[in-house]
């Protein structure tokens, strides 16, 4: 392997390992209830933030779609979606387990809960119009048009509503977010190398799927 | 007159020193799990399954650069 061409692709590596080796050794916050589950923030809340970051890509190629449709942008904008989806599901499925250790049940009825799993409905749906529509420009422009209207839909679900209403989850609800943590500044040094690294290995898989579906492509 | 006062200050030592308590007593945590070495145990399954996922991903994406490659040649052949 060329180091200078996937070098990105290391650094997924380095930056994971890390993170799952000091997320479980090093020191955290001892507080009450969250007890060792406070290592859970190493873990499920990068998917999230990776989810989105994912998704923030999806519509800047959705965006190209519709300046410059037919340059294959589309299948770029779609398998970032795919990914994101994939790390927002595993978000919502490490979430509920941690919500049942925590909050007492894995359905806490908690805004931020609800408006991710709207969320994610709304992409699902993004997945129904593509696979629709039979027309290779039909489904780039209306795709594309659909996209920004679910990225502009998933930001005050996730971010704004939660912090608005009473919410559990820190960050929102006048609930501290990382502050809550007398730590924080040692788990950010955790944290955020787990961010870059699923962001990483996200855009690894969006890679390859979208090499699989050019050869495919030239095949036929 | 005075007894009340006093009591009432008892009270407040009471209440006082009973939330300073609460602060200083020690969150459970997973310590003796540490202290007997077996988290290092985790740690390198957690490892071993992140090493496999990757080799595995590193492998894919090989294959595919191949398969690409051959597309490639046989394309150009056909020009």
């Amino acid at each position: 392997m060329n180091l200078k061409k996937h070098w990105w692709k290391a650094l997924a590596i380095v930056l994971l390992v890390y993170v799952h080796t000091v997320g479980l050794l090093a020191e955290v916050p001892r507080l009450n209830i969250l007890n060792e589950t406070i290592r859970a923030l190493y873990f499920h809340v990068p998917m999230w933030f990776g989810m989105v970051l994912l998704y923030a890509v999806s519509v800047y190629y959705a965006i190209l779609c519709l300046r410059k449709p037919g340059q294959g942008y589309d299948t770029w904008s779609v398998n970032f979606a795919h990914t994101g989806t994939l790390l927002g599901i595993l978000g919502m499925i490490t979430g509920m387990l941690w919500a049942n250790y925590t909050w007492g049940s894995p359905w806490h009825g908690d805004p931020k809960q609800n408006g991710a799993a709207i969320a994610l409905l709304v992409y699902l749906a993004y997945f129904v119009l593509r696979g629709s529509l039979e027309s290779e420009e039909q489904k780039e422009r209306l795709s594309a048009v659909y996209n920004l209207f679910a990225f502009a839909a998933m930001v005050p679900l996730i971010f704004i509503i939660p912090r608005l209403t009473e919410s559990v989850h820190p960050g929102s609800g006048g609930n501290p977010g990382f502050n809550a943590y007398d730590l924080d500044s040692r788990m950010r040094l955790v944290f955020y190398p787990a961010v870059i690294g699923w962001f990483l290995v996200g855009l690894w898989l969006v890679n390859i799927r979208v090499r699989v579906q050019q050869v495919n492509k030239s095949n036929s | 007159m005075k007894n009340i006062f006093q009591k009432i200050v008892a009270i407040l030592f009471l209440l006082v020193s009973g939330t300073l308590h609460a602060q200083t007593t020690e969150v459970e945590m997973a310590d003796a799990f540490r202290a007997d070495g077996k988290i290092y145990v985790v740690v390198a399954m957690v490892l071993i399954i992140l090493a496999g996922f990757f080799v595995y991903l590193i492998l894919v994406d090989r294959k595919l650069s191949r398969i690409e490659k051959e597309q490639k040649s046989s394309a150009e052949k056909k020009n």
